[in-house]
């Protein structure tokens, strides 16, 4: 850890919000992935004579209307919206990096371009996108047999959420890259004869990691907000797999005023409320120790 | 300035031709034509004089990018895969308005909701209305639309009974969809709002104002307030965009026969036709709206150059 890493997360260990967003998201993450080896076997179990069993010493949570128990599938739908997040993210994060980084650093004629690109993909219809590409590409994979019909969706759709997310990452990071590119250190280094990819990687890339790290934090909890709503729509992951958006959609498909299964919508929202809360702060919190101001 | 409208408006139809060639390649590479019905095989006849309706005789380049956008635009007779009593154009006429209306409102409410929040957070600053304000600001953001219009459907419509559980129409329907809808987007402003408010309480002009003795309510609506809503001013022009085209979550919640529960159950019936003439709408929607918007920046802030040279 370098100087400069130390006094961030000192800052960021400063602000409360942060590092209990930080100890929560921790938490949440170890209870869903540790238990995965149980959960994935015990979410599926049915037992049709235990249905929809509200909270009670023998199902902690509560079971479902096909009997499963709602602890085993709250913790293996985390694990999959947690992956599913941090998938979408890294997509974003990654092509974005590379589109901005390249229009910012080659500049000119190319850069207008590439960013007039940008201002364009920017008013296209997003929801209503991502929702088509999860229904036919999904549908192509689970034809070719790339991927069975559960993960096909899921992988599309992380694709497709972290797809839409690049766009402002693009912009943030050309906007770096444009005012670091005049900076003397890259200057010393193009004098030296380096060729350009190794000051991309090596001298650019250090430089532009803050500002990346705050918008995959806060890009995390929106695509796993987005995949719940796809999930609510019938476009979201397929069952018998399972997220926190689909666990809290199901839920509210079966409420009703007769049989009031208020633990079907309650149980999975809290866990999701939390891990976005605590992404938001700790997104917000390393915004303001990295010192980074950018437009949304 | 008028050759960036020039510009900007000759841009117009390509961006609607990304738009709608998207969609048409992602309808192409769907398996299947969208004729089969899912349930059980036609018969080969109805197949065919489906196939004939549909003009899937021809190319898919050519039935995509020629024949259709002609029916759909020029004849208006293309009709709706699943619902093949209705034309597109009948069916939109129909829902467009229902979601605009529902849109405008829940605009309103976002703006005066979250203004009015806003202000009340940052003149009561860290007191219990700052702390009931932000953690509803949390709530709203970190719960999705559909838990929300859920809960409140429980609380307002079975519970208490005041409010009609669904559909359209009515001027009591509208209500709550359109707070579910407002609620992420009122929040977002009230933080805004009360950042900006808190911002500008510091500066000298404030000091200045409340030092010659102005009442409270003045130095706040006449000096502080009218500098801290441009990032809000900033921040409509994308709400907007994303309420109107963003309100399938909760049309579904409250069953409202708008364009986003057509959106929806086209795309889950792959009902082709309906699904890129909806994309075309959302397009010509979208992009009409950002052109409005980045015209308007110009007119209320003239520090802001439209079209000047990006740095």
């Amino acid at each position: 850890m370098s100087a400069r890493d130390e006094s961030v997360w000192r800052k960021l260990r400063r602000r409360r919000g942060a590092t209990a967003g930080l100890a929560l998201l921790a938490l949440l993450a170890s209870a869903c992935f540790a238990s995965l080896g149980w959960s994935v076997r015990e979410m599926r179990a049915t037992r049709l004579s235990e249905a929809r069993q509200s909270p009670s010493w023998r199902a902690p949570l509560g079971t479902d209307e096909l009997g499963r128990s709602m602890l085993a599938r709250t913790l293996y739908g985390g694990a999959i919206s947690l992956s599913l997040g941090l998938l979408a993210a890294s997509v974003a994060v990654i092509f974005g990096t590379a589109y901005g980084a390249a229009a910012g650093y080659v500049g000119g004629r190319v850069d207008a371009l590439m960013m007039r690109a940008v201002d364009v993909l920017y008013a296209l219809p997003y929801m209503l996108l991502v929702m088509l590409l999860a229904v036919s590409i999904g549908a192509r994979l689970e034809q070719w047999g790339l991927a069975g019909a559960e993960w096909s969706r899921f992988i599309v759709l992380a694709l497709a959420i972290g797809g839409v997310s690049w766009l402002t990452v693009a912009r943030v990071v050309r906007g770096q890259v444009l005012s670091l590119r005049e900076r003397p250190f890259i200057e010393a280094a193009r004098s030296l004869g380096l060729p350009t990819h190794r000051i991309l990687l090596r001298h650019v890339l250090p430089n532009l990691a803050g500002h990346v790290a705050v918008f995959a934090t806060l890009t995390v909890p929106q695509a796993i907000l987005q995949e719940s709503f796809l999930s609510f729509l019938g476009v979201g992951v397929q069952p018998p797999q399972a997220t926190w958006g689909s666990l809290a959609a199901d839920g509210i498909r079966l409420l009703n005023p007769v049989q009031f299964a208020w633990w079907l919508v309650i149980v999975p929202c809290v866990p999701l409320a939390l891990t976005l809360l605590a992404l938001n702060f700790v997104g917000d919190g390393l915004r303001d120790a990295l010192d980074v101001r950018a437009r949304p | 300035m008028g050759s960036y409208v020039l510009r900007r408006l000759l841009a117009f139809p390509l961006l609607l031709l990304v738009v709608y060639a998207g969609a048409v390649l992602l309808v192409v590479a769907a398996p299947g034509e969208g004729l089969e019905t899912g349930e059980k095989d036609l018969p080969p006849e109805v197949l065919a004089q489906k196939r004939a309706a549909f003009n899937f005789d021809q190319p898919w380049p050519q039935r995509y990018f020629w024949t259709w956008p002609k029916r759909l635009l020029w004849d208006g007779d293309l009709p709706a895969m699943r619902y093949e009593d209705w034309t597109v154009v009948e069916i939109i006429r129909a829902a467009l308005p229902v979601s605009l209306q529902l849109g405008v409102l829940a605009l309103g409410i976002a703006v005066a909701g979250g203004v009015g929040v806003g202000v009340l957070a940052a003149t009561h600053r860290n007191r219990w209305p700052d702390f009931l304000a932000t953690s509803l600001c949390l709530v709203g953001i970190s719960l999705p639309t559909f838990v929300i219009g859920a809960l409140l459907l429980i609380v307002f419509a079975v519970w208490l009974g005041a409010v009609p559980v669904g559909g359209w129409g009515r001027p009591e329907q509208t209500l709550l969809p359109a707070v579910t809808l407002a609620l992420p987007y009122a929040a977002y402003i009230a933080r805004l709002t009360r950042n900006a408010l808190l911002d500008v309480f510091g500066e000298d002009y404030i000091r200045t104002a409340r030092a010659k003795g102005l009442p409270p309510w003045q130095v706040l609506f006449d000096h502080a307030l009218r500098n801290a809503l441009l990032p809000v001013l900033s921040y409509l022009g994308p709400a907007a965009a994303s309420i109107f085209t963003g309100s399938f979550v909760v049309e579904r919640v409250f069953t409202i026969p708008g364009m986003g529960t057509h959106v929806v159950e086209s795309i889950n019936n792959r009902d082709h036709s309906l699904i890129l003439a909806t994309v075309l709408v959302y397009g010509v929607f979208l992009a009409s709206f950002n052109l409005i918007v980045d015209l308007l920046y110009g007119l209320v802030d003239p520090r802001i150059r439209v079209g000047a040279k990006t740095q």
